[in-house]
């Protein structure tokens, strides 16, 4: 609490001293300005010229007056009770024991865990990878004229995205239960190139990765056809009157125009499915979650284990939104006409400019 | 600022010659085309003129079946456009020969419709590399590019060849669409409203390039709103209202005399005496 004092104790002069407007700084540029034409020294208005009304007049060159940029007090009030919360609850972070933060950095980094992490990280991948893939097929098939494809696409992402995930998981686990055997043949015929017992076929692997992927299927078919309507129907037709053949003005001319649409949504997407990922605990895959429950159950220090999977949940989330950025940064080319700084080009601006003069920008 | 380079084959306009035959096409109810025919001889330049919703448009896009026609034919140097002659029946091209018909008819939009995710050039060498061009090998990468800085050189653009569409002023776009459309080496090109999304002050410079392609032998198809333009650079002036063709002949004459009642309320609401004349 006390780092918090400081800061509003420092800042309440600061903010008084804006609600005084002309502080002895600002005054010479406040008065002078509008004085001028009035006191007959400054200015010189020459005989010849028309008489105006002094309000209108604008003889005088403001060239080499200071620019005193308009006070903001309001934000100031708001910066400091946002800081105070933000101290405030690094203050109770960092002192409430029962956080137990020893606890959290033991398991941190501990085998299990890890281990929990990178199948975590495998669902994550394999089941985005194929989810985004089948989604465009399915996005696709639901811009296509065929009626009966339109309908296949429509249907599947109508069952998937109504049905809970947490069901669709059990239901692929338990998939033996309603077929015994799988096999892959020419159909109304006794030939079988390959069959199998759904058990053996269906581990707890396959059913995850099953579920994550055709329930993301569903909801990025959905973005990626968002994407695709985004750009503008002269873009294909331009396309298709220079004879660029079908697959290409999609892939050259159509996507990298659907992507400055689509990337925000799916990156929300494959953020949402690395913590969706966590359901799988329910077919005890031994990912993150459900590792740091096995480890709890047994050693009891439940919240500082939860607290390790959240902050591996961070992490990731983290490194995926720098991903985001640079993406993003590449698919805006030509979309707008110079392309925003990198934080890094950014924090080499700041320092470039700001190195020298310290008002430098100021002027 | 705009030279032509002498690199054009068939000067004396050999190729190019487009038939338009008792065309229909339909929206919904509306008929837009009520059975257009119309000749264009290699090399001319025809400018077709109206009012708006006279099917000016629609009938430009037929002719590279960006819309298929309901009834009648169109024939580039005798080949019909998007079908195929056996015996007695049409057979509708499959998507790779329609391409390739494409090729040879080059089109500039009112919007440019440039691609916005590639520079100038890209957007002139994408179709040459990639498009079935008809007897022609595709082009590698390097000729591609060669010919597009000298493609974007004669629209007087070569300095913005790495600029992005965005980057560019309306006209200045619009003499990249243009040298896109002439990567291909078209027989036709067909020129749709190209300067009504533009300011008046750049009007000209892409007027200008038109200008200089029409001596250059290739087919010119126009449909503009600028009277004094089609004066200049037409051959023929097609006026059409509600679907068809009312009139069509020399500028000279059915600007100065039209035979027609429609034709001459029309240009006497859109030709600004003493200065367009």
């Amino acid at each position: 609490m006390s780092s918090a004092a400081t800061r509003t104790s420092q800042s309440t002069p600061e903010a008084q001293s804006t609600r005084d407007a002309p502080s002895p700084s600002d005054a010479p540029a406040l008065s002078d300005a509008p004085a001028a034409p009035d006191t007959p020294a400054a200015g010189t208005p020459s005989p010849t010229e028309p008489v105006r009304p002094a309000g209108l007049r604008a003889a005088v060159d403001y060239a080499d007056y200071r620019l005193v940029p308009a006070r903001r007090p309001w934000r100031w009030v708001g910066t400091v009770l946002v800081a105070l919360g933000v101290a405030a609850v690094a203050w109770s972070l960092a002192t409430n024991p029962r956080w137990e933060w020893g606890v959290v950095a033991q398991w941190f980094t501990a085998k299990s865990v890890v281990n929990g992490l990178v199948e975590t990280l495998k669902l994550t991948a394999i089941s985005g990878v194929l989810g985004f893939i089948l989604g465009f097929i399915l996005a696709l098939m639901r811009l296509s004229a065929s009626p009966l494809l339109v309908s296949v696409s429509w249907t599947f992402s109508w069952i998937f995205r109504s049905t809970p995930l947490l069901v669709q998981m059990l239901l692929w686990y338990n998939l033996g239960y309603l077929y015994e055997k799988i096999s892959l043949g020419i159909p109304f015929t006794d030939i079988r190139f390959f069959e199998a017992q759904t058990t053996t076929l269906i581990s707890q692997f396959a059913a995850a990765v099953l579920g994550l992927t055709l329930n993301q299927a569903a909801y990025s078919a959905e973005i990626i056809r968002g994407g695709i309507l985004s750009v503008d129907q002269g873009q294909l037709e331009a396309a298709a009157a220079l004879g660029i053949p079908a697959w290409r003005r999609s892939t050259r001319i159509v996507l990298p125009q659907a992507m400055r649409a689509i990337l925000p949504t799916a990156f929300n997407e494959i953020i949402g499915l690395v913590k969706g990922t966590s359901i799988v605990y329910v077919l005890a895959y031994s990912e993150l979650f459900y590792t740091v429950q096995v480890i709890y159950n047994r050693t009891q220090q439940v919240l500082p284990l939860l607290l390790v999977a959240t902050l591996w949940y961070v992490v990731i989330t983290s490194v995926l939104s720098v991903f985001q950025y640079y993406i993003e940064r590449h698919y805006s080319k030509g979309a707008v006409r110079t392309l925003p700084l990198t934080p890094l080009q950014k924090a080499r601006k700041f320092l470039a400019t700001h190195a020298p003069v310290n008002t430098a920008g100021r002027k | 600022m705009i030279r032509m380079s002498t690199t054009l084959e068939a000067p004396a306009a050999t190729r190019g010659l487009v038939e338009i035959t008792k065309v229909r096409k339909t929206f919904g109810p509306t008929e837009v085309l009520k059975g257009i025919s119309l000749t264009v001889e290699p090399g001319g330049v025809a400018v077709i003129v109206g009012p708006s919703g006279s099917g000016k448009s629609t009938l430009l896009r037929t002719i590279n079946h960006l819309e298929k026609v309901d009834a009648g034919f169109i024939a580039i140097d005798g080949e019909l456009v998007g079908y195929r002659v056996k015996g007695n029946k049409l057979h509708e091209l499959p998507e790779r020969d329609i391409l390739k018909q494409r090729t040879e008819i080059g089109m500039v939009f009112q919007n440019f419709n440039l691609f916005p995710h590639l520079t100038a050039l890209e957007n002139v060498t994408e179709a040459p590399v990639v498009a079935p061009r008809p007897g022609k090998p595709r082009r590698s990468q390097a000729e591609a590019r060669a010919r597009g800085l000298e493609l974007l050189d004669r629209v007087g653009l070569r300095d913005r060849a790495d600029a992005y569409p965005r980057q560019l002023s309306g006209g200045q776009q619009q003499r990249v669409a243009i040298a896109r459309a002439l990567a291909l080496d078209p027989k036709i090109l067909l020129f749709d409203e190209p300067t009504s999304a533009l300011d008046p002050e750049l009007v000209n410079e892409v007027l200008d390039v038109i200008r200089e392609l029409a001596k250059s032998g290739t087919t010119l198809i126009i449909v503009t709103h600028e009277m004094g333009f089609a004066r200049d650079v037409a051959d023929t002036v097609v006026f059409m209202d509600q679907g068809q063709i009312v009139e069509q002949g020399k500028p000279q004459d059915i600007f100065t005399n039209p035979q027609e009642e429609r034709t001459r309320s029309f240009f006497s609401k859109v030709i600004e005496p003493a200065f367009n004349i």
